[in-house]
């Protein structure tokens, strides 16, 4: 390659026709698909002739639900890729034995198995939850959009433009070699030289933003905006628990902006927080890094917890039992959960005392989780159980759930996590605990909240399909894991000598199938769904007979949710409503004030984005000018005074009359 | 009865499977792994006192209460028991208050840190015995073990003898790595500029893997190592013919060894630098190199001041190292300022820089 002048230089910093990696035959093919499949879709929406329909009701939406909406489909779509990546993995870890090599070199594989954990925690949990906690808590709580509906649709956009970026590094450069957590030294410029990590830190830094402004969003529109009657204690569980992590994510995300901050400092500006020169301290890194990290499990837990508390209830027809000892375990929990990171590291060599302060705070969570599990257990018994989709993914949560929560434990035991840690035990501790509970309880909520969402049911049989594929699947491809973990196996490793291990890498991998199928009847149930949604057509927004007062209003509700303020007097509102004979107000409707749809968000995402590629590849003066025009567009943005409506009443009245006749032909 | 033949026939692999399985986290072959395995199976029975229950009450519970079954209880207001409140909150806390006694002393007992006090279940510690020194490097990618009392070095090989305390000191040259025999003793990091200990003791002799248990980068999955437990006899005879096979590690064959390579062939030396370990936990094995001690006894007088500036190309370390295609630009600033005598005076205990070979 001949020198390139400085012009060249100073018009595309260190991004060269070499960045493509048009050489790798497994990312051409996987271009070529991708580039097929984007074309059809966008053949798709212009023969649907939905530009306009998409960009002005959905990427310009500022309502709450078509937010939520939105971010279940960037986990879907993030869902396929991070599958793709453990696929990759398990092929390459069932066949690289001894004289074979497998099909990835190491250094194909070692950004898999990063991106592999990046973007399934970042780019379809965190998405997933958030999309749950979006639709559902303002319905709830009885409001009429979250507290910041702008910052909403923004929030989504920045996570959306940290997850293009990911995604991007498959094409454009590489992704990250370190491992999902990239601890330096080997992130530093000096081991990791790469524009990876590069990608790494401002994918992150870009979605950590929306993050937490979702966070606040949330939290004030939990705090500010519930109708008149529901005290604190009155909320719903799924709200409290949503209401936790929220504000887990506010008091966590700063600490992982500032700790992704000094390492870029340390990779561009030369300084040295966590270097090996000049006294810099990488075990400064590991543990603000997991001062952030640790929470972020239970910001991904407990909404989920929360879904379980809501399914339970609603399909043992059941009072939740124990509601205060389970608002009190979430707040137990929310604490704690920051009293436990150095777990993650007992084997750097901290001294016993502190091993043990650390191991015992972490059993001490078990104890309000362990009472959480006692509740639904009681909340069943007593019950009349019906076992529709929702149900079952709540059981199989709990026969799964607490498998991982023991093997947790046990990691947390120091001794034990000396010859357990970094090992494929620890790998399936943490698989049994983000697949049984925040995965299960995902697709339990998917499917509980889906006919609000659509107005028709999801298709009973795809969704078993799916169900007991992801709960064999599951249990055959990680039991394996624990096995070799015992064998004292370690993650991370991309060719192996030992020949009597294979079998069971190969378990592993032909049962990692089987997830993929459950991914597949998903896809398939929804489609289903779609197709047949006349015969699935729930029209009295109430179909499992709930219990919160998301299903008072119609299915798909209105845009603006309700068209009074219901008031509240118990918990459980709207079964409370129900059993009190409540008769639903069929006139005299007033405007209602709403906030308006806007670009904004979606355009000052997109300049981030275009400053986060900047950067990675140090083009300095675009970086200069996409940082100006984002502050410029955000200072703009203020000026917007254009920013509501009223719906007229005529508008409020025509849909709630809609609903009327819909209610009447049900005979509700 | 043949019909159910191959039914059976196909459970055959599974049980083989199991069998066969050589679970060396369950089986060790050191003290310290065995008690750290009493701990894995006891804090597994405690556990499974509630997990057990919990699991066979959903499955009971989801059966009983079945919406068809009409003959079950159904008492939809039914939402508080202090009793039982009680009893769910007390159940998991008294499983944590005993499994926390037993993570307290487990853990002091069981410190990497915290020299031995047995030999293994039966026999105390022998008042006259010496422990094996050993200082463990990890390279890019491939480890370095030197026996200061012996005065030799092997990479990817390691010898012990059965029955004898071995004290490990374990650091790294550029990147975290962890140090694990899983027969020996539990996994502890190897850090650059930091040094971590491990006490441990093979009590059978036999060969064992080790390898590093913390990613480390591209060769990562080949930095494995031979651990050879063997006889007191044995193992005078593998240190004989570590001696023999002559070759010197000193400086600058550290810095040869220390480049990135992968799938190093198994190597000897017969004679070690005094004082290489020490020079390579303070980030100096290169002559021009501060070490860090010195630097940290200089910041805790109050430093130099702007004249600090001068120093600073000799403390870099990491960009000489850099693990990219296009060589690193080696920059050092020659002119030194002048240093008290007092700033830079080496504690008491400081070991023998220079090049002394034994």
């Amino acid at each position: 390659m001949q020198e390139r002048s400085d012009l060249m230089q100073a018009l595309f910093g260190r991004l060269t026709l070499d960045a493509i990696p048009y050489h790798e035959p497994i990312l051409v093919w996987t271009f070529v698909a991708a580039a097929a499949l984007g074309m059809a879709l966008l053949a798709y929406i212009q023969k649907k002739r939905a530009w306009g329909t998409l960009w002005n009701d959905w990427f310009c939406s500022i309502d709450h639900k078509k937010i939520g909406v939105m971010y279940m489909v960037l986990g879907i779509v993030m869902l396929l890729r991070g599958f793709a990546d453990a696929m990759m993995m398990r092929a390459q870890q069932a066949i690289a034995f001894g004289d074979a090599t497998g099909y990835l070199p190491p250094h194909h594989y070692d950004q898999i198995f990063t991106a592999h954990g990046v973007i399934m925690i970042f780019f379809v949990a965190m998405p997933f939850v958030t999309g749950l906690m979006n639709y559902v808590v303002p319905l709830q709580i009885g409001a009429r959009d979250v507290a910041f509906p702008f910052l909403n649709n923004f929030s989504f956009w920045m996570t959306t433009a940290g997850a293009v970026l990911v995604m991007l590094s498959l094409f454009v450069g590489e992704f990250a070699t370190t491992g999902w957590l990239a601890y330096p030294p080997l992130s530093s410029i000096a081991y990791s030289p790469g524009v990876g990590v590069d990608y790494y830190i401002w994918a992150l830094q870009i979605a950590g933003v929306g993050t937490l402004l979702s966070g606040v969003n949330l939290i004030v529109t939990i705090v500010k905006m519930r109708a008149p009657g529901m005290t604190l204690m009155k909320m719903p569980v799924f709200t409290w628990t949503a209401l936790c992590t929220n504000v887990l994510i506010v008091a966590a995300f700063p600490v992982l902006t500032a700790v992704l901050a000094l390492l870029s400092l340390d990779r561009y500006l030369g300084t040295a927080f966590f270097t090996n020169d000049f006294g810099g301290n990488a075990m400064m890194y590991v543990n603000l890094i997991w001062i952030w990290g640790h929470p972020e499990v239970y910001i991904l837990i407990l909404p989920i917890f929360g879904v379980f508390s809501e399914v339970v209830s609603t399909f043992c027809g059941k009072r939740l039992f124990g509601y205060a000892s389970m608002v009190y375990a979430t707040v137990v929990i929310t604490i704690l959960s920051y009293l436990v990171w150095l777990h993650h590291f007992f084997t750097m060599g901290s001294g016993a005392s502190v091993n043990s302060f650390f191991g015992i705070t972490t059993m001490i969570i078990s104890i309000p989780t362990g009472a959480k599990m006692f509740n639904w257990l009681f909340t069943m018994y007593r019950g009349r159980i019906r076992f529709e989709l929702p149900m079952l993914w709540t059981l199989g949560f709990m026969l799964t759930f607490v498998v991982g929560g023991m093997t947790g434990v046990l990691l947390a035991v120091p001794p034990a996590d000396f010859v357990l840690h970094n090992s494929l035990f620890l790998i399936a501790h943490f698989h049994n605990v983000i697949i049984g509970g925040v995965v299960f309880g995902v697709f339990a909520g998917i499917n509980y909240w889906f006919p609000k969402v659509a107005g028709f049911k999801l298709d009973e049989f795809w969704g078993k399909v799916s169900f007991w594929c992801w709960l064999v699947g599951f249990w055959v491809a990680f039991m394996p894991l624990y096995v070799l973990g015992l064998m004292g196996v370690t993650r991370r490793v991309s060719h192996f000598e030992d020949a009597s291990l294979q079998i069971w890498f190969q378990i592993a991998a032909v049962c990692a199938v089987l997830i993929g199928l459950g991914i597949l009847a998903f896809l398939v149930q929804i489609f289903v769904s779609i197709r047949r949604r006349e015969r699935l057509r729930d029209a009295t927004g109430d179909p499992w007979n709930g219990r919160t007062l998301e299903w008072s209003t119609a299915s798909p509700p209105p845009a603006y949710n309700f068209a009074f303020t219901p008031r509240v007097h118990e918990q459980d509102a709207w079964f409370d409503m129900k059993q009190r004979g409540y008769r639903r107000p069929v006139a005299g409707f007033v405007p209602i004030h709403m906030p308006k749809n806007t670009a904004a968000g979606i355009v000052l995402a997109g300049i981030s984005l275009v400053c986060g590629f900047a950067l990675i590849w140090h083009i300095g003066w675009l970086a200069a000018a996409s940082f100006v025009g984002l502050v410029a567009g955000a200072i703009a943005h203020t000026f917007n005074y254009d920013r509501d409506c009223h719906i007229p009443a005529e508008v409020v009245t025509r849909s709630e009359d809609r609903r009327t006749r819909q209610l009447a032909a049900t005979g509700a | 009865m043949s019909a159910r033949f191959p039914l059976r026939l196909s459970l055959l692999p599974p049980i083989a499977l199991l069998a066969g399985c050589q679970a060396v986290v369950l089986q060790p072959s050191g003290d310290i792994a065995a008690q750290q395995r009493d701990l894995v199976v006891a804090s597994t029975v405690l556990m499974l006192l509630v997990i057990v229950p919990v699991m066979v009450l959903t499955a009971v519970f989801a059966w009983r209460y079945r919406a068809g079954n009409r003959d079950a209880a159904y008492d939809p207001e039914w939402s508080h028991s202090t009793q039982l409140e009680l009893a769910i909150w007390a159940a998991p806390l008294l499983i944590v208050i005993a499994l926390g006694a037993l993570t307290w002393i487990g853990t002091h007992t069981l410190d990497p840190f915290r020299p031995l006090s047995r030999i293994d279940a039966s026999r105390g510690l022998p008042a006259e015995v010496k422990p094996l020194k050993v200082q463990v490097v990890a390279l890019d990618w491939k480890w370095l073990f030197i026996y200061p009392d012996h005065g030799i070095a092997s990479v990817g090989e390691m010898a012990a003898p059965v029955d004898v305390p071995i004290e490990f000191d374990i650091t790294a040259s550029t990147v975290m790595n962890a140090f694990f025999v899983p027969a020996l003793a539990g996994q502890i990091y190897a850090m650059p500029g930091m040094q971590t200990k491990l006490h441990a003791v093979i009590n059978r002799a036999g060969d064992y893997e080790g390898f590093s248990a913390n990613y480390s980068g591209e060769g990562f999955s080949d930095m494995r190592f031979r651990f050879a437990g063997m006889s007191a006899a044995d193992f005078d005879r593998w240190a004989a013919s570590v001696k023999r096979a002559g070759g010197t590690l000193d400086r600058a064959e550290y810095l040869r060894l220390e480049k990135p390579s992968v799938r190093e062939p198994v190597r000897h030396y017969a004679r070690v630098t005094e004082g290489l370990f020490d020079a390579v936990v303070n980030l100096c094995v290169e002559p021009s190199k501060m070490c860090m001690r010195d630097m940290m006894a200089i910041d805790a007088r109050g430093g130099l001041g702007l004249a600090g500036i001068y120093n600073v190309s000799r403390l870099a370390y990491d960009q000489p190292r850099a693990r990219s295609a296009a060589p690193a630009r080696e920059e050092y600033v020659t002119a030194l300022c002048a240093v008290g005598p007092e700033a830079t005076a080496a504690p008491a205990d400081a070991p023998l820089y220079g090049f002394a070979v034994r």
